[in-house]
């Protein structure tokens, strides 16, 4: 069963399509520039004016991306961690010294850059060499903290924080089980994890205070606070799944609001820069930008294909860049 | 839905010849090419791009359940492999010889995302023939390696004469009688017995049945052998088979051709799994449930099962529901009666 949503306001219109000739595995924007992060060797870089160019970037599989304003960082089975700027002119950053998979890779404040290898974890600030932290356990996941040089790192057991130029032993942040991802709420008091199972995990950093975030029906591959992270956009489930973090208690004791029911699996979500609106990629291609206010939804593309394996908005929020399993990808003008 | 990546699991206690094996894999001329995940870098001969060191990182889940495991390497490493999928038709994982193969057929079942972009074909255990017999009474993890099998080499055979590689085979037998069961030297077998064997394959369950289920009853007294050699290869032995009864793993073989009610079945066996859970190493099964025209086909590892509707019964097709378990000290009064009451 397909759902092709055929009663609702549409943009599909305003698509312009883009045959990847790969699998898309994630999606960037710099500037107005669509970067399409492809499951081996390349990025796709569509301007908005221009044709598309694809720069080689690793030997091999691309495990990791991640993009600030000016370069989208990726990192590699070959071992590199590659930054690549809106032209499509690359530099190595670095290359780990086993020539391990550098399976995370995550970009914070000022220009710094985190990457990880095995049980390892980098951080190198915008100047200066790069610092290691030996994990316990292989690295799940890397986020920066919104200020300051601070890295959450996910792994087996819990969560490490990482103040690399600070004195202080790294702390950590216990829950068993397999952590798989990390995430800092946008006003840095929460710092949020997916696990092996059909959960998230959260601790308010103030005092500790964990949070569960259960009932899903499959992994949690992909979170995303609103703008001003008032809610915490979800997949893992057939539906938008949004945790509210206004108040101080962030989601404790609170049901999520589950919004833009569909008939497989939301798998990637991603939070519209500036209004509260989130676009859902679903497993049959289906893509909705959903309003959270209201549930209104906005079809942006059909069910009829394969997984949405990515989606990015502009800065400016006027652009949806989208990519599924199967290559099809596209750039949604909604200027 | 594109074709899910198949992954041959290789097992077997140290020395037993698993690198023996995988090299021959990786060097005969049978145009398939495939991605290894393997413990030790440098011991495969075979110049391979697509060579992965994995870390047998074993994490349990947040569920309060001590046998629900995933490889945490294995969710990393094959996410990160089918990044590459046009590039190898196959993946195959070898183990440490330590090491439990529950984890890793979980880790199919429990990570949805690795359950939908790759399947496990069959679990591959090679036996050292001069030293099984020694193994199963010190080493845990080698009878562990045995039941769990879907495909065993016995290997090594010219290191022991035949009436105890006869010994040995009775031995395998009465810890796991369902498994493909073959002789080598060297490792010496055709790749097709043991790459594509769909072990896992709820669809196959009963291709393997008639053999497996011939007799399933663990010790009887002298009856003749019945389980293997299906493929007439190797008929070496003359007299029956001795039969052995492992003190410690066994399995257990439950039929019926009355109808079951899905209803009472259901909460039986998952509460049988609740219960034995850490000591059922495999179950497998076909059911014929009351009222119902579609034949239910389950497996399992450890707490965690896995079932479906599979097809119509054929008009003639004999109903009979048929269910095996492989495990540690299987209550086995208590599981045929817990059986019998699921008739409808």
């Amino acid at each position: 069963m397909t759902d092709t949503r055929a009663d609702i306001p549409s943009v599909v219109a305003r698509t312009r399509p883009l045959a990847a000739g790969a699998p898309v595995v994630a999606a960037h924007f710099l500037q107005e520039t669509a970067v399409f992060v492809l499951g081996e060797e390349a990025l796709l870089l569509l301007p908005r004016a221009d044709e598309a160019r694809r720069p080689t970037v690793h030997a091999g599989a691309v495990l990791s991306s991640a993009a600030n304003a000016t370069r989208v960082v990726t990192g590699g089975d070959d071992g590199k961690v590659v930054a690549t700027d809106a032209e499509g002119k690359s530099t190595t950053v670095a290359t780990d010294t086993g020539r391990r998979w550098i399976d995370h890779v995550a970009v914070g404040p000022s220009g710094a850059l985190a990457w990880s290898a095995g049980k390892d974890a980098f951080v190198r600030a915008s100047t200066g060499a790069a610092r290691t932290l030996a994990l316990p356990s292989t690295v799940g996941g890397l986020a920066f903290a919104p200020k300051g040089l601070r890295l959450a790192i996910a792994h087996y057991n819990g969560l490490t924080l990482w103040f690399p130029n600070a004195l202080t032993e790294p702390e950590r942040l216990a829950w068993k089980g397999s952590h798989l991802g990390a995430l800092v709420s946008p006003d840095g008091r929460f710092v949020i994890t997916s696990m092996q199972e059909p959960a998230l995990h959260g601790w308010r950093l103030a005092d500790r205070k964990d949070m569960r975030m259960s009932g899903y029906s499959a992994r949690v591959r992909s979170l995303d606070f609103s703008v001003g992270g008032k809610w915490l956009a979800t997949s893992g489930s057939r539906e938008l799944i949004l945790w509210p973090f206004q108040g101080k208690d962030g989601p404790m004791g609170k049901t999520p609001r589950v919004l833009a029911p569909a008939e497989v699996q939301a798998e990637v979500v991603a939070s519209h820069p500036k209004q509260d609106v989130v676009a859902v990629g679903y497993a049959d291609g289906l893509v909705l930008l959903v309003r959270i206010e209201d549930g209104a939804e906005i079809l942006a593309r059909k069910g009829t294909g394969a997984p949405i394996a990515a989606l990015a908005w502009s800065a400016s929020g006027t652009a949806l860049a989208f990519g599924a399993e199967d290559g099809e990808a596209g750039v949604i003008d909604l200027g | 839905m594109p074709d899910k990546l198949p992954v041959t699991v290789l097992t077997g206690y140290l020395g037993a010849g698993k690198t023996t094996l995988l090299n021959r894999i990786l060097s005969e001329p049978h145009g398939h090419k495939y991605a290894v995940i393997v413990n030790e870098f440098g011991e495969v001969g075979i110049d391979n791009d697509l060579i992965v060191g994995a870390d047998e990182e074993i994490f349990e889940m947040n569920n309060g359940c001590v046998c629900c495991t995933v490889r945490g390497d294995l969710v990393r490493i094959i996410d990160g492999l089918m990044r590459r999928k046009g590039k190898f038709d196959a993946i195959i994982l070898e183990t440490t010889g330590l090491a439990d193969p529950a984890p890793v057929a979980q880790t199919f079942f429990i990570d949805d995302n690795i359950g939908r972009k790759a399947k496990l074909d069959a679990v591959v255990a090679v036996a050292d023939a001069k030293w099984l017999k020694d193994r199963l009474k010190d080493a845990p993890e080698a009878k562990n390696q045995i039941a769990f099998a879907d495909v065993i080499l016995l290997n090594k055979t010219d290191l022991v004469a035949s009436d105890e590689l006869g010994e040995l085979e009775a031995r395998i037998r009465g810890i796991n009688p369902y498994a493909k069961l073959h002789k080598t030297q060297r490792c010496n077998i055709a790749l097709l017995e043991v790459l594509g064997r769909n072990a896992f394959d709820l669809d196959r369950i009963l291709d393997i049945e008639p053999e497996f289920l011939a007799d399933a009853t663990h010790h009887h007294q002298d009856h003749d052998h019945h389980h293997e050699h299906e493929d007439g290869h190797h008929h070496h032995h003359g007299g029956g088979l001795k039969h052995y009864h492992d003190e410690e793993m066994q399995s257990v073989s439950l039929k019926t051709v009355d109808p079951i009610d899905p209803d009472k079945f259901f909460p039986w066996v998952q509460d049988l799994v609740q219960k034995e859970g850490p000591n059922i190493l495999r179950c497998k099964g076909i059911l014929s449930f009351k009222d119902d025209d579609e034949r239910f086909v389950f497996q399992g590892v450890h707490m965690i099962l896995d079932g479906d509707h599979q097809r119509p019964w054929q008009p003639g097709e004999k109903r009979e529901s048929r269910i095996i378990f492989i495990g540690r000290n299987l209550p086995e009064a208590k599981i045929r009666e817990g059986f019998a009451a699921c008739v409808a």
